[in-house]
């Protein structure tokens, strides 16, 4: 049996990843999935959260992913992406700013604060932070 | 023939003409490389999102979406996507010559057509010509982004849901290379199934959370990407266009400048030799 599978990440803005890898372990909405090459045909909403692929040999990437859709089939597994970033490419400081900021904004809100959007911001940002957390662990 | 003094104002307006027309070349051409890029870079996701749908079409969903449904047609709908501005040679005309052709065909055998124009060029069309447009979109400029159409696409996807269209297609142009761009229309909805047959079967997709849910914004999104990829073409298709439109203007009034240099030229001489030969006559009468 194969031990590894085609994996592709796209956003609407640009290509982030393709290449084969050993396993995925993505974010979904209902819970953390492991994707792992056979895995029967699944297709499920993503949440904001970081994206780990094992390559082949071992090697470690890890992606942030603000939302969209993963389709997975046996041989083949595409991840269409709102925004993606590669992990490295963030930074620490200012995503853990953003989650003070969003907690700070839903503590004091006003009577036309927008409590959903502010949830969303908030859920971005500390997602953002795990997937750097992830990245240096 | 002219006098001297007309030729060389006519000469000093083509000039001027000339000018402009090569400096919109030069704005055209580095336009379209921004947009070509745009167009690049969305193309992935158009195309793995298509793969994908492609293959929940070929499943056998527990809950079957209306956008998958194949009715007698009676009643198509096109979205036309056209060019804001003018100036960029035969584009918008081909366009809607493909666009007439089909409307044509599908008159001819009985059905009834409903318009969704993108972009000033096409919104002026269909108000000159008829056609029962139901939704306009004009000034998208030069980097549409998806909020744009969304609008625009949602009417006609209501449409189809409520069973008031039974097919919908986009008629938009296909950017070949820079000196070729060719009109097409392309199936939106019903949406049809991936031409992979190794996927075909009684298999169904695991969904999470539900499928009505998901397939919902999926098959939104979807529809959505593929006609804004074809806003993005046509832009890069509308620079490309106006870039060899205005190149050959520009060609052009370099010949009509040579010929009217020439002329001029032809002028002068024509009144040297005459006041010569007069004094020569006047010199040789004294």
């Amino acid at each position: 049996m194969a031990t590894t599978f085609q994996c592709d990440i796209v956003s609407a803005e640009k290509n982030i990843f393709s290449g084969t890898v050993e396993m995925m372990v993505a974010t979904g909405a209902l819970g953390d999935l492991g994707i792992v090459p056979g895995h029967a045909p699944l297709l499920t909403a993503l949440i904001p959260g970081p994206v780990k692929l094992v390559l082949e040999g071992g090697e470690e990437q890890i992606f942030y992913v603000s939302g969209g859709f993963l389709e997975v089939q046996p041989t083949i597994t595409t991840l269409l992406a709102d925004t993606a970033l590669r992990a490295n490419d963030m930074d620490e400081a200012a995503a853990s700013q953003a989650v003070e900021d969003a907690e700070k904004a839903i503590e004091n809100r006003h009577a036309d604060f927008d409590y959903s959007a502010a949830a969303t911001q908030l859920a971005e940002a500390a997602a953002k932070l795990r997937a750097i957390r992830q990245l240096k662990r | 023939m002219a006098s001297g003094k007309e030729i060389r104002t006519q000469i000093s307006s083509i000039k001027n003409t000339q000018k402009i027309t090569s400096a919109m070349e030069m704005v055209a051409a580095s336009k379209m490389r921004k947009a070509q890029d745009r167009m690049e870079l969305g193309k992935p996701y158009a195309q793995r999102i298509r793969a994908v749908i492609g293959h929940i079409a070929l499943a056998t969903p527990e809950y079957s979406h209306v956008f998958f449904e194949v009715r007698p047609v009676k009643r198509v709908g096109y979205i036309v996507v056209s060019t804001d501005r003018g100036l960029c040679g035969g584009l918008n005309t081909n366009t809607f010559r493909l666009a007439m052709s089909t409307m044509k065909q599908n008159f001819d055998s009985g059905m009834e057509v409903d318009l969704c124009a993108i972009g000033a060029k096409a919104v002026g069309f269909f108000k000159n010509f008829g056609g029962n447009v139901l939704a306009s979109k004009r000034n998208i400029g030069e980097a549409p982004s998806a909020i744009d159409v969304v609008g625009v696409v949602k009417v006609m996807l209501d449409k189809f849901e409520a069973g008031e269209l039974d097919e919908v297609h986009v008629i938009g142009n296909k950017f070949v290379n820079t000196m070729t761009q060719t009109p097409v229309v392309e199936q939106l909805l019903p949406l049809q199934a991936s031409e992979d047959e190794s996927f075909k079967g009684y298999w169904d997709y695991l969904y999470e959370p539900d499928a009505q849910a998901l397939l919902d914004g999926l098959l939104d999104r979807y529809v959505e990407s593929q006609v804004y990829q074809a806003v993005v073409e046509n832009n890069s298709c509308e620079q490309a266009a106006r870039m060899i439109a205005m190149k050959s203007a520009t060609e052009n009034a370099g010949d009509l400048i040579d010929g009217l240099q020439l002329a001029y030229n032809k002028a002068r001489q024509a009144a040297i030799t005459q006041e010569l030969s007069e004094i020569v006559g006047g010199a040789s009468a004294v």
